[in-house]
């Protein structure tokens, strides 16, 4: 019996938390649940929140590493996290969260969250323009994109041009954005796939309460009457305040937090029927290049009150969501157009940098932190930065895959590419167990190097499991130096050399992928 | 509050009470206040469609005066409509101008009509900096005639000669003309009027509609109507040579008789030739009457200024307005000049009030924003003629008014222009703009680059903002919103200005570079989206 068939057909009536290589599987169903969800998965409606951290978000001191503590410390002696003030997560000793997440430090130790450290792509571009482009299209570093990853995934699922909707079939939004502007991720092949939630609606002033006042004048009475004229125009507008109007009570959510307010009225459509399967909500203020910690307590500062109002906002969207009945249709999932450096700089601090964790939550989440802490070096210079480990688009294909239900054809169409699934949401969720393979991560190496350091050539050692094997090199500024393997092996142990003669010397990562499972290897090359 | 606010506004909304307009009264006297880019670009507005960034660099440095004669300077004929239609059983060949061929098959004739209308879009896209493109298509609004009606493109063309030789001429001698116009004597059956039973249709609209008007102290009589339509027996339309002509036998001989109103004047008929003199004579009659100039001024001021004349407006602008345009001789250059220099104009209770008509907002968008037509004959037409059916889709059919009466936006009381904006026009100026914006409409677009380039210091955003709307709208926004502008759209959120200054800078100095050249675009792309779809945009 496989070990998939074995969950589907033991899973007991009542929550069963299990752990499988240091993730906990939850199991909300019996059998003839799980067979009910099946024939649901086709249609289903899941949503997915994406909030952006816009501007970069410092993700070293978001997921602080305690394995790899010193080296941190020694990184950042300004800015660093005191080891002790680190919030600890259940079962996981090799990292914790910056104290102001007290929220997501609950969520995470209730088995909703999933944490996937040093995500990123090849050659990571250090503009914040350019970087927020890849991310919300889904492109390579040297691709330029015209469509976003959501509107590829929402063209697939609901084919025709986007002036036929709204239609019977599907009377709501396909993608909201709360906001101003249609976030460019929701670009389909023939135009945007979402709507921004502005003046149309009710949640105008709410949202920004950027609406200039109208002057008692002729050109003010002109432009309320028009004003008016635009508020009834909007195709969506009555399905939008028949679902808010749905809502009568919601929970309590922090004070003066913009990404509260955002997620409160996503909470809030969500509940109320609206069938819209991709939210956007954004925060800023991440572009932390100074004083994001206070010399006196690296604890508080700039950076920890952005963290604080992230967590607060997403532990009482849950809370909400949950009194609302309405949590088990929600993933989300955090993101900002890069990390930022690994040694923090004299004004306290950081410069844009490359990977960066990722955090996804949700009922159907499952708990657990991906990958390691990121390969420190022991002397690190301004220019380090963070290797990746995942590839963002992973992160995508996995949630449209898991939560989406998207079969492998589609996703090769939407993501252009076959990206490495990683265990983030239950089977459960599409009706089927999938991606829990046989290996177990922890403990056992992969990937190793010898002689390290070396001076022209290494010899790479990996292990490695059925299906397909990658190994990537990058160099500390995460450009992809190359890919030495990438093919089918059986299971067993190989080696292969990487030659380093014409390269300059300094730290470069060999990175192992195979199935759900990588590793990360430092590699000095010295004189 | 009147019941149109009641029916709309939101119960939210409704509950707040609205303080009274602010109600100038400033008058007809010479504006000596000062003299900037807000003036110019107000002036530029209201007499042109858009004011395009060249057009207020080229008027920055001259006084009104100055701008305004240049302004009201008349423009010579443009080239006339070709075929742009293929095969024409006329003989007209391809490229060729059809105006003098043959009249065509009612097939032909439509898509004469159609390369007509594109052309005169053309027109409006390419005027010089003048008023004359705009009057053009206020006579029009003013003398209607429809295309579908009429159904003779070359009577049409002559009728579109017609309001442009007069359009900065004299109102009088407009009218004459516009009474003998080919066009106008089919649609309004003049060409029918015959002695023993005359045909009242042009005569009555004559009074009602193109001279002394409805207003309350306009009190012309039915006997005035039939004696009008007496006078103007006899005129004939030629297919063959495209002029109007006089047919001595079927004018009415006998003496036409007018009310106190035209002061008791008793037009004798005449015989033979002369019977065409008599049009002098009526006009000359109705021309003594004081409602003309009142009526027309209204109209201007509709055009121009607001649609709500109170009695200060009245006594103050009015009144004063019509009487230079009276002593003047109906000359139009006159009134217009008093009108586009005086302190009412300027006053700043009256600038940005105007909704913008379906050609103001198309036409004065493309402009604005300089956007690049194909230069080849088919392909250009074939543009013109999808801009024009975007504003006939507006409610502004150019060639193809509703009514007689013109657009009701010009004169239905009480909504007047708010009647162009409406839950499915105003979606379609959005999508219009959203499309020139982003993808393109027919393959036309908006380059936001050059735009952008031609602003004072497009690397700065705070700067970049703030001249983009000084060009683009004429109300005042708040520095909240133009922050918000440059933070939440133009910097997509980043909070500080050096990564705008950072990317404008690379694309100028390395355009190749795509990545970063298409950040750029893309992120103008947002700011002028935006800005477009806000109401702000409306207004002119």
């Amino acid at each position: 019996m496989k070990r998939r068939d074995f969950l589907k057909y033991t899973a007991p009536a009542a929550i069963l938390p299990t752990v499988i290589n240091g993730f906990s599987i939850k199991a909300f169903a019996s059998s003839p649940m799980l067979t009910a969800l099946s024939g649901a998965a086709a249609d289903n409606d899941h949503v997915l929140v994406m909030i952006q951290l816009t501007g970069g978000n410092d993700g070293l001191n978001m997921v602080i590493p305690l394995d790899v503590y010193s080296k941190y410390q020694a990184a950042r002696t300004n800015i660093a996290i005191p080891e002790g003030k680190v919030l600890r997560l259940d079962n996981y000793l090799k990292a914790g969260l910056h104290p102001s997440m007290k929220g997501i430090q609950e969520l995470y130790n209730e088995g909703k969250v999933s944490i996937i450290q040093s995500v990123g792509y090849p050659s990571p571009n250090f503009s914040h323009f350019r970087a927020t482009d890849i991310w919300l299209t889904g492109s390579d570093s040297n691709e330029v994109l015209t469509t976003g990853w959501g509107g590829r995934y929402l063209d697939t699922q609901f084919p025709g041009p986007p002036d036929s909707f709204p239609n019977t079939d599907n009377p709501d939004p396909l993608a909201i954005q709360i906001g101003s502007i249609v976030s460019p991720a929701f670009q389909g092949a023939e135009g945007t796939r979402g709507m921004a939630i502005t003046s149309a609606t009710d949640f105008y002033n709410l949202i920004d309460g950027v609406i200039d006042p109208v002057p008692a004048t002729k050109a003010g009475k002109e432009l309320e009457y028009i004003r008016t004229i635009a508020r009834q125009t909007n195709s969506y507008e009555k399905r939008i305040k028949t679902a808010a109007a749905k809502i009568t009570s919601q929970g309590q959510y922090p004070a003066n937090n913009s990404l509260a307010d955002q997620l409160k009225i996503v909470a809030r459509l969500v509940a109320g029927g609206l069938k819209t399967r991709l939210y956007m909500v954004s925060t800023g203020g991440f572009d932390t290049h100074a004083s994001q910690a206070e010399a006196g307590d690296t604890t508080k500062g700039g950076h920890a009150k952005l963290l604080e109002g992230v967590s607060a906002a997403i532990q009482a969207f849950m809370n909400d969501l949950k009194g609302l009945k309405a949590s088990r249709r929600v993933v989300g999932m955090t993101f900002s157009e890069f990390g930022r450096r690994i040694k923090s700089n004299f004004s306290m601090g950081t410069d844009h940098g490359a990977a960066a964790p990722m955090i996804v939550f949700g009922d159907y989440v499952m708990q657990g932190v991906l990958g390691n802490s990121p390969a420190l070096p022991d002397n690190s210079s301004v220019i380090d930065n963070i290797p990746m480990q995942y590839d963002f688009r992973s992160v995508y294909a996995s949630i449209l895959e898991q939560w989406f239900c998207v079969d492998q054809t589609q996703l090769n169409k939407i993501l252009q590419k076959d990206y490495q699934r990683l265990p983030l949401i239950s089977g459960v969720a599409c009706g089927v167990i999938t991606g829990l393979p046989d290996i177990i991560t922890e403990e056992k190496i992969h990937i190793t190097n010898s002689p390290n350091p070396f001076t022209n050539a290494t010899t790479i050692t990996y292990i490695t499991g059925n299906g397909n094997t990658m190994i990537q090199i990058f160099d500390t500024m995460g450009r992809l130096v190359s890919v030495p393997v990438n093919k089918v092996h059986t299971a067993g142990t190989y080696t292969t050399t990487f030659d380093a003669e014409y390269l300059p010397n300094g730290i470069y990562y060999a990175r192992f992928q195979n199935g759900s499972v990588q590793q990360v290897r430092p590699m000095l090359k010295v004189r | 509050m009147d019941r149109r606010q009641f029916l709309t506004l939101s119960p939210g909304r409704a509950k707040q009470t609205r303080n009274a307009l602010a109600r100038t009264a400033s008058g007809m006297t010479p504006y000596t206040g000062s003299w900037g880019k807000l003036q110019l670009i107000h002036l530029l507005k209201r007499t042109t469609f858009g004011a395009s960034p060249d057009h207020i660099n080229a008027f920055s440095g001259m006084t009104m005066q100055q701008v305004v004669d240049a302004l009201l300077t008349p423009q010579p004929d443009p080239a006339p409509p070709v075929n742009n239609y293929g095969v024409d059983d006329g003989g007209v060949a391809p490229g060729a101008v059809w105006v003098r061929a043959a009249l065509g098959s009612e097939e032909l004739e439509r898509k004469r009509i159609g390369s007509y209308k594109a052309w005169w879009v053309g027109q409006m896209i390419n005027q010089q900096a003048g008023i004359h493109e705009k009057m053009v298509l206020f006579w029009h609004n003013h003398f209607v005639t429809e295309t579908t009606m009429v159904n003779d493109s070359r009577f049409i063309y002559q009728y579109n000669l017609t309001l442009r030789h007069h359009a900065l001429g004299n109102f009088k001698a407009l009218t004459k003309a516009v009474t003998l116009d080919p066009a106008m004597l089919v649609y309004l059956n003049g060409y029918l009027n015959s002695k023993g039973a005359a045909d009242e249709n042009y005569a009555r609209e004559l009074h009602e509609l193109f001279t002394v008007g409805k207003g309350p102290d306009s009190r012309y009589t039915e006997d005035d109507v039939r004696a009008t339509a007496r006078v103007l027996t006899g005129f004939r339309v030629d297919r063959t040579n495209i002029v109007s002509t006089f047919n001595t036998t079927q004018h009415d001989l006998t003496n036409k008789a007018f009310s106190g109103f035209y002061g008791n004047k008793v037009i004798s008929g005449q015989t033979g030739p002369d019977g065409a003199q008599e049009l002098d004579e009526l006009l000359k009659i109705i021309f003594l009457q004081p409602e003309v100039a009142k009526f027309i001024c209204r109209k201007l001021y509709r055009f121009f200024v607001y649609y709500e004349i109170d009695q200060a407006t009245e006594d103050n602008v009015i009144t004063p307005l019509a009487d230079i345009f009276r002593n003047s001789g109906y000359d139009i250059t006159v009134v217009l000049r008093a009108l586009l220099t005086s302190e009412h104009f300027f006053d700043p209770l009256n600038m940005a009030c105007l909704i913008k008509s379906p050609a103001d907002f198309c036409i004065g968008l493309l402009r604005e924003f300089n956007v690049k037509f194909p230069a080849d004959y088919p392909t250009q037409y074939e543009k013109w003629g999808a801009i024009h059916r975007v504003m006939a889709l507006m409610l502004q059919n150019l060639g193809d008014p509703p009514l007689v009466a013109g657009w009701d936006a010009y004169y239905q009381e009480p909504s007047f222009h708010e009647l162009w904006i409406n839950t499915d026009t105003l979606p379609k100026r959005n999508q219009f703009s959203d499309g020139l914006i982003g993808n393109g409409i027919n393959n036309l677009r908006i380059d936001p680059l050059a735009f952008a380039d031609k602003m004072s210091d497009p690397g700065n955003p705070v700067t970049l903002v703030n001249d983009s709307l000084a060009v683009l709208y004429r109300i005042d926004v708040s520095d909240t919103l133009k922050t918000f502008l440059k933070d939440n759209i133009l910097l997509a959120g980043q909070n500080t200005n050096a990564y705008w200054t950072n990317a404008w800078n690379r694309y100028k100095s390395t355009p190749s570079d795509m990545a970063n050249t298409n950040d750029v675009i893309g992120h103008l792309q947002a700011l002028y989206k935006y800005i477009m779809d806000l109401s702000e945009y409306q207004l002119s």
